[in-house]
């Protein structure tokens, strides 16, 4: 149970847990290097009857970019800050490049934190945030300047040495931030949520940075994030967190085509949820008429609901389609159009199609219309 | 947008309060410090020297009428500065560790903490200043102590002493120290004190680079707040000075009571006030070069 949890259920052999790491990790002699890892961590905090974590292990490879992936309120924060050392776990332990260090106190472990709040130190002038760590682990001083330097030209603010915290905006902060986490060499950086401060535009320049900066320093990065698509767009791996449990470990493309439950396929992306009943082998019935053809059948439960993303449905092919649906609305979206259906069992399908596309261009709500559900489009999760 | 006529009529409460109160009683006392004495100690109104400003530095002959330099106010005015400084140094050692405490704890205990501190303030202070006689008086309870551990002991004849005078600085002004300090501890966001730690620093380090640091504005405040009370005190230095140890305070108390004055009394109040504005201007300066500490 454990051991599924870690290694992600249904990994498929050719991805090992971390593919932008792959060849990096074989250039060095331990390929499969723990970078952090939380073995059966539970905490329960003073007066509260539900644990914010419940048995959570998880291993991060070393210089992976991983992604803890949750709603508010899940724990994501909470399993961060026991590695960090602010909080302590009731049972369980966490492991960094293979030893405990639940015994030691914050300032003694090798792990960094890019805080939500970015925190920077209000009355130290840039360089000095920078240089805090080294500092504090008593560097000598020219080693600490070469240091601050090589870190502010990697966050691209160059010069901006002597600049106080108050005089920033909000990107230069946050690159400040981290640049103050990854000076003094962490092993493991912890991001708590950085980007959400930040403006839209700014958001998705900060994810391309963010990737950047991991991929050329190949430290281990832990990113605790509540948006999707941070987590899809970075992350070696993701994991989805619901309640303090692990709902889901895996690549993005395993999460977002192979979610495993129905909180996953719902939190990730836009998902089609329909009920249906198995009514033998592969074939599924929406309704008293509709029977569906799906590739991977569940053998645990017969009640399930079947999961499509709106871009998997295709429409048109009115004689052909084994469905038949009517449209009941359509919401233009710039690049594509969302067509909402009312399938003849009562249940809603939503299908996302081009918008110069025959079907996007032309269905009006009142429609009747063709609907293929690919097989191989359709995840069975348990009810 | 208010208009100028709107406002002023609204502020006009404050400032009659602020004219009655504050300036009218501070321009008679500049204005008495201007008022000539003839020699028998009767004010001559209307008659005005800056003679009481003299007499603080200098005094006059009786003889030959000359003015001959006196150091007697300025080492009244020295004591009070070296009182005041050391009241002020000790408040701070003992206020800050002290509010590091009362910020760090948990919010329930914290007010049971603050309200016990401020508990004593609530009894009269010529109450607690005889209980602290009580404590440092010869075979009290300090004395007995010591006596009782070291054999042969004779006593610390703390009482009526410089030292007895400066406890009772301290003891009746700590909490106008450990309040500000507290305070500014309070608003230092919580992630600053574990980014510190995050970056390697243990408790000390944070405390000397992160926190100090950053309550400077509170630890100035504390030390205004201590400093200036203590020049102007009177009844503690008497009580436990034994009345040997004059300062400013009670220089100008004598002035307008047994001594009959009132000139010199006000001009040394004028100088007082001086002294303070010129603390609250290293104040400004101070908390304006806070930042860049």
């Amino acid at each position: 149970m454990i051991g599924d949890t870690i290694m992600g259920p249904r990994r498929s052999p050719d991805v090992p847990g971390a593919r932008g790491v792959a060849g990096r990790a074989a250039k060095g002699s331990t390929a499969s290097a723990i970078g952090v890892e939380w073995r059966a961590i539970t905490k329960t905090f003073p007066g509260l009857r539900e644990p914010a974590l419940a048995d959570v292990s998880l291993r991060v490879q070393a210089g992976e970019f991983f992604t803890i992936l949750g709603p508010s309120g899940c724990g994501k924060s909470t399993l961060l800050r026991i590695a960090a050392g602010f909080e302590h776990q009731d049972t369980g332990s966490v492991l960094v490049d293979g030893s405990a260090v639940d015994r030691l106190p914050p300032h003694h472990r090798p792990i960094n934190t890019v805080f939500q709040s970015y925190a920077i130190f209000p009355h130290l002038t840039v360089a000095q945030n920078v240089g805090y760590g080294p500092r504090m682990l008593g560097w000598s001083r020219p080693a600490i300047a070469a240091r601050v330097h090589e870190l502010l030209h990697l966050v691209k603010l160059d010069g901006l040495n002597d600049r106080h915290p108050a005089k920033l905006s909000g990107g230069q902060r946050q690159r400040v931030a981290l640049a103050r986490a990854l000076a003094s060499r962490p092993k493991v950086l912890l991001l708590d949520e950085p980007l959400s401060a930040l403006d839209f535009k700014l958001r998705s320049e900060m994810r391309g940075e963010l990737k950047r900066l991991q991929l050329e320093l190949g430290t281990t990065f832990v990113f605790v994030t509540h948006d999707q698509h941070e987590a899809l767009s970075m992350s070696d791996r993701v994991a989805v967190l619901r309640a303090g449990r692990i709902e889901q470990v895996g690549s993005a493309s395993e999460i977002y085509d192979r979610p495993c439950s129905r909180f996953v396929a719902d939190f990730i992306g836009e998902t089609n949820l329909l009920a249906a009943q198995r009514v033998g082998g592969d074939k599924y019935r929406l309704s008293d008429s509709d029977i569906l053809l799906v590739a991977e059948p569940l053998d645990s439960a017969t009640e399930v609901f079947l999961a499509i993303r709106p871009e998997r449905v295709i429409l048109g092919g009115a004689e052909t389609a084994l469905l038949r649906a009517r449209v009941t609305n359509t919401v233009y979206g710039g690049a594509d159009r969302m067509i909402e259906l009312a399938l003849p069992g009562g249940q809603n399908l939503r299908a996302r199609v081009d918008a110069g596309s025959e079907a996007g261009s032309q269905l009006q709500p009142g429609d009747e219309t063709g609907v293929t559900l690919p097989q191989d489009a359709i995840r069975v999760l348990p009810p | 947008m208010m208009s100028k006529a709107r406002a002023l009529v609204c502020a006009a409460p404050v400032l009659l309060v602020l004219a009655v109160l504050l300036f009218a009683p501070l321009a008679t006392m500049v204005f008495v410090s201007f008022v000539r004495r003839d020699p028998s100690g009767a004010l001559q109104w209307g008659q005005f020297s800056a003679a009481s400003y003299l007499e603080i530095f200098y005094e006059r002959d009786f003889l030959t009428g000359r003015y001959q330099p006196n150091a007697n106010y300025l080492n009244i005015l020295n004591r009070s500065l070296i009182y005041g400084g050391a009241t002020t140094a000790i408040t701070l050692a003992v206020g800050f560790p002290a509010a590091l405490w009362v910020a760090a704890l948990p919010t329930r205990s914290k007010n049971v903490v603050l309200l016990l501190m401020t508990l004593p303030f609530w009894t009269n202070l010529l109450v607690r200043l005889y209980a602290i006689i009580y404590i440092l008086r010869d075979g009290g309870p300090i004395d007995a102590a010591l006596s009782y551990m070291l054999p042969g002991f004779r006593g610390l004849d703390l009482l009526y002493s410089p030292v007895a005078t400066v406890i009772g600085l301290c003891y009746s002004n700590v909490l106008y120290m450990i309040m500000p300090i507290f305070v500014s501890l309070e608003r230092i966001d919580r992630d600053m004190v574990e980014a510190s730690s995050d970056l390697g620093a243990n408790g000390w380090k944070t405390v000397i680079y992160v926190l100090l640091p950053l309550s400077a504005p509170g630890i100035v405040a504390g030390c205004i707040l201590v400093f200036v009370p203590c020049l102007g005190s009177f009844i503690g230095p008497e009580l436990l000075g034994g009345g040997k140890t004059m300062i400013l305070g009670n220089l100008i108390e004598a002035q307008f009571g047994e001594l009959r004055n009132w000139p010199l009394g006000a001009a040394l109040s004028t100088v007082l006030l001086a002294l303070l504005l010129l603390t609250y201007a290293v104040q400004r300066v101070i908390n304006a070069k806070g930042v860049t500490l």
